[in-house]
């Protein structure tokens, strides 16, 4: 019933994120939207795929979205005219995707062909095989050895992409994009505070 | 013994639900609300009972490691705020104070 609830609530959240013009609320509806599927993802036992949803969906990409609201305007221009041949491309392509999902195992089905084909062998045989107590352990570093490398290579390869664009020493700044960053407010009151020295100064050697 | 658990269950479905109707009501604050802050607050409502939703959920379900999950959902949702406040204050997320290591998040 939960799980009903949750889906009820990201459907509406979703409809609305189609209609809302205002950018701010868009990105705000979107990081509801993905704690909702985050719930839901936890409801349904996926506890691993809702801690990534939380944190990448609802935590870090609502602060890029917003970083790069920072940059752009704030509201969507909005054009009224309905476009027919997208909504039924739309309507085609979710209808073959919920006609895939009949083929698919019952949620929880104990004779589905996951729990069925590699599992087993793996829940029994895993600690005579390779070694370690923890089966996830094993798999994850004999079984699938070859796809862990790769994936450690991905990660590695994004945090030193990341480092390069954000990294910097404290107190050295990147001058330019400082400049750039900076309140127009900021700039206006420094420069106040310029003319008013420059003024007192006068003011002194007169 | 039976029906002091069977009690308790109930109360947190109880619980559940009352939870679910109030996020209802914060969602459609979210959706409507003509402010910035109605939003800002509605989302953060929306977040924190979440938190709260998996809690109770976990004593519903058996598993009160739960607990552990909803901490993490509060630290995100923490994040999460101070973000969008600091977004409404200075219209950026970095470089907003004089110096290059003010604004930092």
């Amino acid at each position: 019933m939960i799980a009903i609830a949750l889906l009820l609530f990201m459907a509406a959240s979703a409809f609305w994120l189609v209609r809302l013009r205002n950018l701010f609320a868009v990105v705000m509806l979107s990081g509801v939207y993905s704690l909702f599927a985050a719930a839901l993802y936890l409801v349904m036992d996926a506890v691993d795929v809702a801690f990534t949803e939380a944190a990448v969906g609802a935590g870090i990409s609502t602060v890029l979205m917003l970083s790069t609201l920072a940059l752009t305007s704030r509201t969507e221009k909005s054009h009224n005219k309905l476009s027919v041949m997208p909504l039924l491309l739309v309507f085609i392509t979710g209808g073959v995707l919920v006609y895939g999902t009949f083929d698919m195992p019952r949620y929880g089905d104990i004779n589905a062909p996951i729990h069925q084909h590699v599992a087993n062998h793996y829940i029994e045989k895993s600690a005579a095989e390779v070694g370690p107590p923890n089966i996830v352990t094993s798999i994850l570093a004999s079984y699938r050895g070859f796809d862990t490398l790769g994936e450690t290579a991905v990660v590695f390869t994004a945090a030193i992409g990341v480092l390069a664009i954000l990294g910097r020493v404290k107190g050295q700044g990147m001058s330019t994009s400082r400049v750039a960053y900076r309140r127009k407010e900021d700039v206006e009151e420094e420069n106040k505070e310029d003319d008013k020295a420059v003024s007192d100064k006068k003011e002194t050697t007169s | 013994m039976n029906l002091f658990v069977e009690i308790f269950s109930n109360m947190f479905a109880a619980a559940a639900l009352a939870v679910l109707v109030s996020m209802a009501l914060a969602l459609f604050r979210a959706f409507i609300g003509p402010t910035v802050f109605d939003r800002i607050l509605a989302v953060n409502t929306t977040g924190t009972l979440t938190v709260v939703l998996i809690a109770v959920y976990g004593f519903l379900d058996g598993r009160p490691e739960f607990l552990d999950i909803a901490l993490l959902y509060a630290l995100i949702n923490f994040i999460g705020t101070v973000a969008v406040t600091k977004y409404v204050k200075f219209e950026s997320q970095g470089f907003s104070g004089k110096a290059p290591s003010d604004g930092d998040l």
